[in-house]
């Protein structure tokens, strides 16, 4: 188990130094020059080549890569814009601050927002999917399956406004959507992000609940299933016990991908309802060409999703005994 | 050997009779295609510490004829009409608590294939230990121990350890040991062994027939066997009945069904498997034709297609008029060939066969 986990991140970080290397290309090699948009309207040739000494521009690519790693774990040094301690994943010149404490700032909404909605997708998706299987053919199935058919189709800046209008405006249930620390206020943490995850949750919850009940229903004609009718089990026990272990692998897998969509789907999220989460920061980055932020949150976000994936197949082995983590 | 009374007296109140008794037994299924008609009008008994085979082709009603025993259809899709008695309970009309508190504790059942059969997911212990809990109440240290004492009584090696491997750790004969096992682990008085060696090599497949001949002594327990092999049936059952398309084409105990078959069927069976004894030159005749399909079975004998001797035996008889099986009681078959024309083509037969 150890060794399993030590060579999987060690994979893990190769992969992130490749993700790196090819986006620092993509992003550096683009012509446009963010020094020039420092320099101003009216730009002398010396103050642009000063700006672009400091930014460390004027190097070859691969050294300025090499720059850009090291940082990581030295921190560096831009002379005229400021200090970016250890890790540094670079500095942002838009914003005038470090790519790393922005992201480390912003970290907590995202999470909040992901986390959230991955318990709802979880627990409302697998429950509907398993009253489907449960009640198979019935009416209550019926409902179900058509249902999560209308909420796979619906799209978050069409449900979300909506919801807000409704919920918010119209009937103030819950406040507008903002970001309260969990720390300051659990309660408000909760009933202030409400809305988002549900928002973020609604298609996802609706593959799950198709996905489980599909599962569900194919586990309950498996053989081993069989076997423990005939030994006398309870439909309750064989449905929760015997076909839900079943059912739980492919839903694991599929939501170890659906991850990197979930958090695809957090930065449409933060920017309908305006939260200052790691995806508002790279929406902006995009907009400023701010190079330097762009990447650091392309390589957290790489991160997030290359360590969620070796989470999830460490749970694998968790619920499958045939999985040997070697 | 113990005879065996193939009569029954149906509806009526029920003494002293066979130990299991199954009388018009008719299982139908709503497919998308229409409905099949798995099993039609099937009746036989079985005697306490007995062996019944039941014998035939895929697709023949073996399986689904047990599966009706504990009741295990799903209701939605299936009509079982008939009686299944077991002892003084009528299983048919049973409600789904009474059935659970039957299944795996007076009613076992042994499945084909152990590796799908098991649960992959929980250690051999557990799948053994919790019949154990659920039917006799006991805790799960007394499961546990219960566990280890069914797995030495099946032959398996350091049972203490075995105990908490899972079914992937085992091997494929160790695999149908635990089932049987688990089957065996409440004493049950009636064991159904469906195909239980068929997933098994040879030497494997006669250590299986062997332990369930000896755990038959240890404990009474009653069998029913369903293999497609005729050689299993030989070595280890006292009666057979050979199924066609849901019915029985012919029954009696394994000497006077193997010594002197009296359907073409059997014939057929018997004459598709290869015998040590036999010259190599001898070529072995298959029954000609497939099975026929339940959605829409053929009038008449439902054998009339693949067989030989309509001609022989009246077109329109076999054509037209389902054979019911004669004489009611002992060794019958479901013919319309005389006993004469049976004998004739049987030596026949036989000196074809030396």
């Amino acid at each position: 188990m150890t060794s399993y986990l030590v060579r999987r991140v060690a994979g893990a970080l190769v992969i992130l130094m490749i993700i790196s290397a090819i986006t620092f290309y993509l992003f550096y090699a683009v012509p446009r020059d963010p020094a020039r948009a420092f320099c101003g309207k009216i730009c002398q040739p010396e103050t642009l080549a000063l700006i672009r000494h400091n930014l460390g521009m004027d190097e070859p690519l691969f050294v300025q890569y090499w720059h850009w790693l090291a940082g990581i774990f030295t921190g560096r040094e831009f002379v005229q814009f400021g200090e970016c301690p250890a890790p540094c994943l670079g500095y942002s010149f838009a914003t005038q601050e470090p790519v790393f404490g922005a992201i480390v700032d912003r970290f907590p909404v995202t999470l909040s927002l992901t986390l959230g909605a991955s318990v709802v997708i979880l627990a409302f998706g697998i429950m509907t999917g398993m009253i489907a299987a449960w009640k198979v053919g019935q009416p209550l199935d019926k409902i179900a399956s058509a249902s999560s058919v209308v909420g796979a189709s619906l799209q978050i800046y069409f449900v979300g406004p909506l919801l807000a209008f409704y919920l918010v405006d119209t009937l103030q249930l819950i406040p507008r959507p903002s970001y309260v620390p969990i720390t300051e206020n659990p309660v408000e943490w909760f009933t202030h992000l409400l809305l988002p995850w549900v928002v973020l949750s609604i298609i996802f919850t609706a593959n799950y609940t198709r996905m489980t009940r599909s599962q569900m229903v194919e586990q309950l004609a498996e053989d081993y299933v069989r076997t423990a009718r005939a030994k006398g089990m309870s439909s309750k026990a064989v449905f929760f016990r015997f076909a839900w272990r079943g059912a739980m692998i492919p839903i694991v897998t599929i939501f170890g991908v659906d991850l990197a969509t979930l958090l695809g789907g957090a930065i449409i999220t933060e920017q309908t309802f305006s939260l200052h989460g790691i995806g508002e920061l790279a929406v902006r980055a995009v907009q400023n060409t701010d190079l330097p932020m762009l990447l650091g949150v392309t390589i957290v976000g790489a991160a997030a999703i290359v360590l969620l994936n070796i989470l999830v197949d460490v749970l694998y082995a968790f619920i499958d005994p045939r999985v040997r983590l070697t | 050997m113990t005879t065996v009374s193939w009569s029954g007296e149906p509806g009526t109140s029920r003494g002293p009779g066979p130990f299991l008794s199954v009388r018009d037994l008719s299982v139908e299924f709503s497919t998308e295609d229409g409905i099949v008609h798995a099993v039609d009008n099937l009746s036989f008994d079985l005697e306490k510490g007995t062996t019944l085979g039941i014998v035939g082709e895929s697709g023949s009603g073996k399986s689904v004829t047990n599966l009706a025993i504990l009741g295990l259809h799903d209701p939605a899709h299936t009509k079982i009409s008939g009686e299944i008695w077991l002892e003084d309970q009528e299983l048919t009309s049973a409600d789904g608590t009474t059935m659970e508190q039957l299944r795996g504790n007076r009613v076992a059942m042994i499945f084909q294939d152990p590796l799908t059969a098991l649960s992959p997911f929980h250690t051999i212990g557990r799948q053994i230990g919790e019949v154990y809990r659920k039917h006799k109440g006991a805790s799960k240290k007394e499961a546990r121990d219960r566990a280890i004492e069914m797995l030495r009584r099946v032959g398996i090696p350091q049972p203490e350890t075995r105990v908490d491997h899972y079914p992937h750790e085992f091997s494929g004969g160790m695999r149908q040991r635990a089932m049987i096992a688990m089957a065996l682990v409440c004493d049950p008085d009636l064991l159904i062994a469906d195909e239980p060696t068929t997933a098994l090599d040879v030497t494997v497949q006669a250590q299986i027939l062997d332990l369930l001949k000896e755990l038959q002594q240890q404990f009474g327990t009653s069998i029913i066997l369903i293999t497609h092999d005729l050689g299993v049936v030989a070595g280890t059952a006292d009666n057979v009945m050979v199924m066609y398309a849901g019915r029985a084409a012919e029954r009696g105990t394994v000497r006077e069904v193997l010594r002197e078959p009296q359907h073409p069927y059997t014939w057929g069976l018997l004459s598709s498997m290869p015998r040590l004894n036999a010259s190599v030159d001898v070529p072995l005749t298959p029954v000609r034709g497939t099975p026929p399909s339940l959605l829409n079975p053929p009038s008449g004998c439902p054998f009339h297609p693949r067989c030989d001797y309509t001609k022989l035996a009246g077109p329109e008889l076999c054509f037209g008029q389902r054979p019911s099986i004669s004489p009611e009681t002992g060794h019958g078959d479901a013919c319309y060939l005389t006993l004469e024309q049976k004998r004739e083509l049987r030596t026949a037969k036989t000196e074809d066969h030396a």
